[in-house]
């Protein structure tokens, strides 16, 4: 299964418009959790809202995972060890009120925290890429928690070290 | 108590945790169905604003004032986003201490609602280096890489 979300607060019609037409050339379930502005599905089904635990077995079963490079997207993926190319979100093309997902986007390309395309083609590409390879693995994995640093440095603000 | 809405800064609250340790925290978000994910800590829903919603603002604003009086928190921390930034101003007019980190998602320049943070909030935080500025504090990020073996 492959699984594909975009989060919750605005439509993605470009990935999903790309996604139902992908999905007629591959042999492999597809579970999508998007909104769509205009562009009308033919071939998939979309979920706009998946609840947490349903997400969290989704996630977990996936081969791997298509996103919007929202953080919950990114970091849920690196703490389940899982493969993630994300889709940045383009103000250009209405997907966002800010231009932040594709500073994120590059900053997580530039650290390898995570695969990225950055256009509807790279993703295409780089789909061809990882279905011909039998195993495939994430560029890094996260604690389950903060940086040790930060959780100590709010301790102090709070008085409790 | 804890606050964030829903998406990536619940996510990053939530590896927050360690911080709450040993202390009884009380969290808020946007959405009902996330309080299994904190199932042993009391949970509230407050209503989804942001700059194009404002009336769910003044609402959110008007829940977060009565949760902040029932529960007497000693300090209010906030991962974003506008919510956030409105229980952190509640807070402030309480006369508690109140902490913004910033999400991990600003790369480039702190989000509107952490500039407007760092105007009022006793502990501005950043997760990149870069952006600590002043009074704005870097300290790390939730994005913790395990190390490799």
């Amino acid at each position: 299964m492959i699984f594909v979300t975009t989060g919750t607060q605005e439509p993605f019609d470009r990935l999903v418009a790309f996604i139902d037409q992908w999905s007629q050339t591959i042999d492999e379930e597809l579970i999508v959790q998007a909104t769509v502005k205009e562009y009308q599905p033919k071939y998939i089904k979309l979920t706009p809202f998946i609840e947490p635990e349903d997400f969290n077995t989704y996630f977990s079963i996936a081969r791997f995972i298509i996103g919007h490079a929202g953080m919950g997207t990114i970091i849920s993926s690196l703490v389940a060890s899982k493969v993630l190319i994300v889709v940045p979100r383009l103000v250009a093309k209405g997907e966002h009120r800010n231009e932040h997902q594709l500073a994120t986007a590059r900053k997580m390309n530039e650290l390898n925290y995570v695969r990225v395309a950055f256009t509807i083609e790279e993703l295409s590409l780089l789909l061809n890429k990882l279905l011909t390879q039998e195993a495939i693995q994430p560029l890094c994995k996260l604690q389950p928690f903060a940086e040790n640093t930060l959780i100590s440095s709010l301790r102090t603000d709070l008085n409790l070290n | 108590m804890a606050v964030a809405s829903i998406g990536g800064h619940w996510i990053q609250l939530l590896r927050l945790r360690p911080v709450f340790e040993g202390q009884d925290v009380v969290f808020v978000s946007t959405k009902a169905s996330f309080a299994s994910m904190v199932s042993n800590c009391k949970f509230y829903t407050i209503p989804d604003g942001s700059r194009k919603n404002p009336i769910n603002l003044l609402l959110s604003f008007k829940v977060l004032f009565k949760i902040l009086r029932q529960e007497k928190p000693e300090a209010i921390l906030s991962t974003g986003a506008a919510p956030g930034l409105l229980a952190l101003l509640c807070g402030k007019i309480l006369g508690k201490k109140t902490i913004w980190v910033d999400s991990v998602a600003n790369v480039e320049k702190l989000s509107m609602s952490g500039i407007l943070a760092s105007k009022f909030a006793t502990h501005v935080y950043t997760q990149w280096p870069d952006l600590a500025q002043g009074t704005i504090k870097y300290a790390g990020s939730v994005l913790a890489k395990e190390q490799k073996q």
